[in-house]
């Protein structure tokens, strides 16, 4: 892999330590995780010590040490989202893709995430899958979108187009 | 964009933006926040650029793309002006229809119209929904009026006026005067004044010091911070301009969660523009004050909301709270003097600034002034944000404007505060709603989140639903919280599966009482609330769980049966379709069975079943 955009992201935020956050983002968003050896990279440029860094990477949710499937599907639970039938949609997922929220399957196709809010409170139980949001969802709704993004991946791998 | 450097700077480029509008304009807004784009509404907002961008007839409309609305259930949501049309659920083939019907004919579309839940009858305009009626849109309103990345917009609507009546008009102890005669209140949670707090941090010794506002929003069921940062951020940063000014703040940060994306774009290009204006930066408006805002990324942490953990977060290090004997506008950031508000907070602030103290103190209750937003969700008909005037009842909230149950189950309970509330029954939705009344019956006003329950929801579910929520969210530093809160989670673990006994309510009790006084910071002393309050007014729920092993509202599934009514199913076999576990047997046409021994309780077939055959016990 190529760790060459790594300074560059750095350099962007004039390699402020206050910005860590945001750069593991950035990075996280550039590779789909954070390897290893980037992280090694963030302590020696910010001069900061890699146990302090991989602490960071650890504690906060939105990262992740391994790499994430090329959907992400992200399940918001929330209060509003629990009392409206969140779990179920939840059992559904992990029916559907045979793994646990935090998991991603065998075939790095999907990962599956579970959050506190997503803020889109008014219509839900919500999904965020690949970007969109999904209001409203029952364990039907949830079962079409996986069932619809395996059927568009098998035809774009029919028509040749590289996964 | 040239600068603005002084008060007629401002008024010049205030009339100029009027100027330019002319009168009786058609100007069609498409609401653009979240729960809209989850509807649609960048499909519909492109069909109508499109059709006006070919359409020589129509090149006169201004389409506008604004931020959220409020009344995010019936999203998309479109608005005509001036006639001031509300047009709800529109999609993306409805979009020629309005333009060649409403715009050019004057003609309103029936089945775009909401439909009153009591009277059955259409309504034309925005003001006339009961869901609008009873609210006073004092923040949130403004929404509707401009598009976030525009500052003529903001301008346009008297956007920064209040800064530089602030600058020019008032010096820093007036503002704070007037900040303190208002009697805002920390629109975050714990409400503290306002005003006290700016006082406290311009007072502190140190010539650096930092004004944060707190986006990070962590409250599940609660977004309204969201949809202001998202829809009229501008007026956070003017707030925050004003109380940079008044505390001589010199740099601020805008934290905001990672799961807001919009907000964060939108509050940047803001910042961006503000500094070109000369809002921000250095020698303001020509005045010699100097001061600039940053944003600072969350990584999806719940605790990053308590002040000293967000601090720690912008320092770039693990997000975990410190003790406050030191209270941070004494030392905060970097240890320096640091003066922390919620977004709602500083949106508040340009209104008491232009408005004066007097107006603003006249709306609201003895001891909390203003309005409130509240997200109002869950259980009930109409969700979305509603700003309301403090003391307003429960009942009016949750029956007026939420237009009451939502599918034919009593509402028992609103949940108020987030995992730092609690749950207030239904006897008592006759309390005013302020900071006070709300943490006499045992929950708080938190940031706003207001989630209705009805009598399908098991109180004891919630209640484990937070203390597992806050179990995993807690950052592990002090004990009580990381241990009890485990320990709490187990007991309501057992009484969910049915394995509760007579010793189990006791021990919980005596648990929460034990987080609640030893834990470092709000998250722990708070934690208990959820459960403590779930048993002072549900306790006959906890137990029927662990007494007759019985989940009264069939949510917890050890303790709850499925079975197919057999005088209801049509056999239409598509609750056998979706079982996971292959437990519905019957032939097509013929009635359908569970099998009880392989039956996993998910509920699929509950919610997939259109002859509502399917019972649950």
């Amino acid at each position: 892999m190529d760790f060459e955009q790594v300074g560059k992201i750095i350099d962007r935020y004039k390699g402020k330590r206050t910005a860590l956050i945001s750069i593991l983002h950035d990075i996280q968003d550039q590779y789909n995780h954070l390897p290893e050896e980037t992280l090694r990279k963030v302590a020696s440029r910010l001069q900061m010590d890699l146990n302090d860094i991989y602490g960071v990477a650890t504690f906060y949710k939105s990262f992740s040490l391994v790499p994430k499937g090329k959907h992400s599907i992200t399940l918001c639970l929330g209060t509003a989202c629990h009392v409206r039938g969140g779990p179920k949609i939840l059992r559904e997922m992990k029916k559907q893709l045979s793994i646990e929220p935090g998991q991603t399957t065998a075939d790095k196709q999907f990962s599956l995430n579970v959050v506190n809010c997503l803020g889109v409170c008014a219509i839900g139980p919500v999904m965020f899958v690949d970007g969109k949001f999904y209001g409203e969802m029952n364990t039907l709704k949830a079962k079409r979108i996986i069932e619809k993004i395996n059927k568009n991946n098998k035809s774009k791998k029919r028509n040749g187009v590289k996964s | 964009m040239r600068k603005i450097k002084s008060v007629s700077d401002l008024e010049r480029w205030k009339e100029n933006i009027l100027s330019r509008e002319k009168q009786d304009e058609v100007v069609v807004s498409v609401c653009g926040g979240t729960g809209c784009h989850a509807y649609g509404c960048k499909k519909v907002r492109d069909r109508f650029a499109k059709i006006i961008r070919k359409n020589g007839e129509l090149k006169e409309i201004r389409l506008r793309y604004t931020g959220c609305r409020g009344f995010c259930e019936r999203g998309p949501i479109v608005t005509i002006q001036p006639q001031g049309i509300f047009y709800q659920r529109v999609q993306e083939k409805d979009v020629p229809l309005i333009l060649s019907e409403t715009v050019q004919r004057g003609k309103i579309l029936d089945h775009l119209l909401y439909e009153d839940v009591i009277t059955k009858r259409k309504v034309t305009s925005e003001k006339d929904i009961p869901f609008y009626k009873v609210q006073s849109r004092l923040v949130l309103g403004s929404n509707g009026m401009i598009e976030p990345t525009k500052i003529e917009d903001y301008i346009g609507i008297g956007g920064y006026q209040a800064l530089s009546k602030a600058f020019f008009e008032m010096k820093p102890e007036q503002i704070i005067d007037e900040i303190k005669a208002s009697g805002l209140r920390g629109r975050g949670g714990a409400g503290f004044l306002t005003g006290k707090k700016w006082e406290d941090c311009r007072k502190a010794p140190g010539e650096l010091k930092y004004i944060i506002c707190n986006c990070d929003e962590g409250d599940p069921g609660a977004y309204m911070d969201r949809s202001l940062l998202e829809g009229n951020p501008h007026s956070v940063l003017e707030g925050m301009i004003i109380g940079a000014y008044a505390i001589s703040g010199s740099h601020g940060y805008i934290y905001v969660r990672h799961e807001y994306p919009l907000a964060c774009k939108n509050a940047e290009t803001a910042i961006t523009q503000a500094r070109k204006a000369g809002f921000l930066g250095k020698n303001i408006l020509g005045s010699g004050f100097n001061f600039d805002v940053e944003i600072a990324k969350g990584g999806g942490a719940f605790v990053c909301g308590e002040s000293t953990a967000l601090i720690a977060s912008i320092e770039g290090r693990v997000g975990e709270p410190r003790s406050k004997q030191v209270h941070t506008v004494t030392r905060g950031l970097w240890e320096k003097p640091t003066n922390l508000n919620n977004v709602e907070t500083w949106a508040n602030v340009p209104l008491i600034i232009n408005k004066g103290s007097q107006w603003f103190s006249s709306i609201g209750t003895e001891k909390s002034k203003g309005t409130k937003i509240f997200s109002l969700v869950g259980k009930v008909k109409n969700t979305g944000l509603v700003e309301v005037p403090m003391g307003i009842t429960l009942k009016e909230i949750i029956f007026d404007i939420g237009g009451g149950q939502q599918d034919g189950k009593r509402i028992k309970a609103v949940q108020t505060g987030g995992p730092s509330g609690g749950c207030i029954p239904a006897s008592l939705f006759d309390l005013p709603v302020d900071f006070d009344s709300l943490t006499q019956v045992g929950s708080m006003m938190g940031s706003g989140g207001m989630i209705v329950m009805d009598e399908g929801t098991c109180m004891v579910d919630v209640a484990k639903y937070f203390v597992h929520f806050l179990q995993e969210e807690s950052c592990g530093k002090c004990l009580p919280c990381r241990e009890g809160l485990k320990r709490m989670g187990e007991i309501l673990d057992r009484i969910t599966e049915g394995k509760g006994d007579g010793e189990s309510l006791s021990l919980l009790e005596e648990l929460a009482e034990v987080v609640a006084d030893t834990s470092l910071c709000g998250l722990g002393k708070t934690a208990p609330n959820p459960v403590l309050s779930a048993l002072r007014y549900f306790r006959p729920e906890f137990e029927a769980h662990i007494h007759q092993k019985r989940c009264p509202a069939a949510v917890c599934t050890p303790l709850i049966q499925y079975s197919i009514s057999e005088s209801d199913c049509t056999g239409c076999g598509v609750c056998a379709k979706i079982c996971p576990t292959q437990a519905i047997k019957g032939e097509k046409k013929q009635s359908h069975s569970i099998l009880a021994e392989v039956c996993s309780k998910c509920g699929s077939c509950k919610d997939v079943c259109k002859a509502d055959a399917v019972m649950v016990q």
